[in-house]
């Protein structure tokens, strides 16, 4: 799909930087509404350092939760940056440019936010280094490397920084850019310093270009690796329902699911919050939605394989917790409000031209992917742990705690806090790279024909 | 000692001699050396709960209130199951006391990311409190459920104070406790028999939970020692001996000795043929 022109580079510039030098009141409201569920979150995790875990919902012999659950849902949706971004950049899909930048912001404030809770949830948070960092301290121990615990820091960290990088990587033209248009001269050395001297030479831009598809390559395998090292952490225990050789491609292309959903909601939002109507347009929204079709039901073809490898082993615990997920209440109930929000009630949606072309429709059904999503992890990690075969004084129950749900909303509140500074402080539209996709779309008149004024080399 | 176990053990002493002194469990031969363990049989045990009342008074566990226990935040690092056979009106309760397997192979020790639980060389599962974080991994992977966590710090009230342990630790809020086969108990016997110059005594280790047994259905001793009580026990009673969710290959340390009922309900299959019959 060929990028149409919508602006002369004035324009862009002008409507691109506007929210970074400009500072609406909602931004403020909003801003300050967010605050106040984390410091409601802060208050929390002060208790719990303080007075142990007693405030959260486990009991034995359930001893995750909510926590885990939203550890893995913001793994998940981080997951969109660089799938849509990486991929896209890739392939070269020149529709990607809007929207490469929000996606791969999501990601890192969503790792950011999904870091957080392994750490709050374990029972002494101040001793995170011992598990995180591959050093033997004062201990005489190094970490267990036949631990999945371990495995995850490692993964999420090296996600983090190429994340990050990549980001900074093709922010440089824009900050760049800010640098030039800043108002006052604080914000101009800001920007400068930022920019590294990016002056927009040939020789910069070539380094910029190569630098920014080097890392899109290199950082696809550890798109795949993290999730799959997440999910490592259920399925290389022996606990039934957990158990599974499937569990890596499963979370991965869930991950995908949510997080390309994720991104869709996310860019409604900014098309009407920042003004950026001329830029994020039908085409971009109904490209997602077609690729969210194949994703979701590739999703439920693995999410069909887990449940039928889980019946086919005939193992009697393993075949009791399927049964308790998807007949026994509560979460028989919990079973089918994620199949219908996930798939049953999306993908039927997306395959009308009309509805993917429609943003309210696609700002809801996006949101209902993640609301079954979140369920779906919370389907996985918890029945598999109440233990409900074998020795009978060990059947648990598991109910969540105002705590947990308070944590629960914060982390959404850190997440688009997050992101609502990054767009506040940097320019959240990639502007070089819209202005590039621009000039390739413009076309010149040679002789008769009507042709791209410039070629991709 | 096969030639890899020899290697093993060569591998173990190089490691320790670094100052490391944390074995894998691969290197940890159980047919060398002491494995201590567990014989339970059931057909003496009556379910009496004095085994878990000596483990808690040996052990500092918390005193587990009736609102801990309807929360399902109890600690008991023994407990006595008791399980329902046969349908009414021929139902018979039955027990079974649960504690740490000390597992050969044990689940819990392969997720624990800082080596707070480990295997050693006497066949202990071993909780290193000070090490421990809290992740509760080892948990969720244990399938006997025999962990306990502990959400706030130990309290005990005016006099109670007064009868802790001095040989155990009290532990403190987020951290993962559990049975360790009375392993002040093992160090201080194997201590006493050092300075005398003399070998540990064939059952001269005992548990709190064994030593209050008043039907002795629990023993306790060095399983790979032939001439030890339990082992013996184990052999002449191999007919009926079964080790606890045998199918999870965890190689428990506990034997279990199954229940003799001379008036039990045989349960019929499809064919209305006893289920015994079929042993």
């Amino acid at each position: 799909m060929q990028e149409p022109v919508v602006a002369d580079t004035k324009t862009s510039n002008r409507e691109l930087l506007d929210f970074v030098f400009a500072w609406p009141a909602w931004f403020f409201a909003v801003g300050g509404a967010l605050n106040g569920l984390l410091v409601a979150a802060f208050v929390v995790v002060i208790l719990m350092l303080m007075f142990g875990l007693q405030f959260l919902g486990y009991s034995h012999p359930v001893y995750w939760g909510f926590l885990i659950v939203n550890f893995v849902f913001w793994i998940g949706v981080s997951h969109a940056g660089i799938m849509v971004s990486a991929i896209l950049r890739l392939t070269q899909a020149e529709w990607r440019r809007p929207v490469t930048r929000a996606a791969e912001v999501l990601t890192i404030f969503s790792l950011l936010t999904a870091v957080q809770f392994p750490l709050i949830h374990s029972g002494r948070p101040w001793r995170t280094m011992y598990w995180t960092f591959p050093y033997d301290w004062n201990r005489g121990a190094w970490p267990n490397p036949r631990s999945p615990l371990v495995w995850d820091p490692s993964a999420i960290f090296t996600y983090l920084t190429s994340t990050i990088l990549f980001v900074y990587v093709a922010l440089l033209p824009d900050l760049a850019l800010a640098r030039d248009r800043a108002p006052n001269p604080v914000s101009r050395a800001i920007y400068g310093v930022l920019a590294m001297g990016f002056r927009g030479t040939t020789r910069q831009w070539r380094i910029q270009t190569v630098a920014g598809l080097l890392l899109s390559a290199i950082i696809l395998p550890i798109f795949v690796s993290v999730h799959s090292i997440v999910s490592w952490d259920f399925a290389v225990t022996s606990v039934p329902g957990w158990h599974n050789t499937i569990f890596a491609p499963y979370f991965v292309i869930g991950a995908v699911h949510s997080g390309v959903s994720a991104v869709v909601t996310v860019m409604i939002v900014m098309r009407y919050a920042f003004g950026l109507k001329r830029f994020i347009t039908r085409d971009h929204i109904d490209s997602l939605a077609r690729l969210l079709i194949v994703v979701a039901t590739v999703w439920l073809f693995f999410f069909l394989l887990d449940f039928f490898f889980g019946l086919y082993g005939t193992e009697p615990a393993e075949v009791d917790t399927w049964q308790r997920r998807l007949v026994e209440p509560p979460w028989v109930i919990i079973a089918i409000t994620f199949i219908i929000c996930a798939y049953i009630i999306p993908v039927p949606m997306w395959m009308f031209r009309a509805i993917r072309r429609n943003f309210f429709w696609m700002f809801v059904t996006t949101i209902l992917v993640n609301v079954g999503m979140w369920l779906e992890r919370y389907m996985v990690v918890v029945p598999a742990l109440e233990r409900k075969s074998g020795l009978t004084f060990t059947y648990g129950d598991y109910a969540p705690s105002l705590s947990e749900f308070i944590l629960v909303a914060a982390s959404f509140a850190l997440v688009i806090l997050g992101f609502l500074t990054f767009s506040k402080l940097l320019p959240i539209m990639p502007a070089a790279d819209i202005k590039e996709g621009q000039i390739l779309a413009d076309r010149i008149r040679v002789g008769r024909a009507n042709v791209p004024a410039a070629m991709r080399e | 000692m096969t030639s890899s176990a020899n290697e093993a053990a060569a591998r173990a002493s190089a490691v320790s001699e670094m100052g490391r002194t944390i074995p894998t469990d691969a290197e940890v031969p159980h047919s060398e050396g002491v494995r201590w363990g567990m014989v339970v049989d059931l057909d003496r045990c009556t379910g009496c709960q004095a085994c878990v009342v000596a483990c808690q008074a040996e052990n500092n566990i918390a005193l587990n209130e009736e609102q801990r226990v309807l929360e399902r935040r109890a600690k008991t690092w023994i407990r006595i199951e008791r399980y329902w056979e046969g349908e009414f009106p021929n139902a018979k309760a039955r027990f079974i006391p649960v504690l740490c397997q000390h597992c050969g192979n044990a689940p819990c020790e392969t997720v624990c990311p800082v080596w707070a639980t480990y295997h050693n060389r006497e066949g202990l599962n071993v909780q290193v409190y000070n090490r421990c974080i809290g992740t509760r991994f080892c948990a969720n992977g244990c399938p006997y459920s025999v962990r306990y966590f502990n959400f706030w710090n130990p309290e005990w009230p005016e006099p109670m104070n007064n009868q802790l342990n001095p040989d155990v630790t009290v532990r403190t809020k987020g951290i993962i406790e559990k049975c360790t086969f009375c392993v002040q108990r093992i160090n201080r016997v194997q201590v006493t028999a050092k300075t005398e110059g003399r070998e540990v005594g064939l059952d001269e280790v005992q548990p709190a939970c064994a030593q209050s047994c008043p039907t002795s259905a629990l023993v306790f001793a060095d399983l790979n020692n032939p001439e030890s009580y339990p082992a013996k026990l184990a052999e002449a009673e191999a007919d009926r001996n079964f080790t606890l969710l045998e199918h999870f290959g965890t190689d428990p340390g506990v034997v279990y000795l199954k229940k003799v009922d001379p008036h039990a309900v045989l349960e019929e299959d499809d064919h209305g043929v006893p289920a015994e019959a079929h042993a």
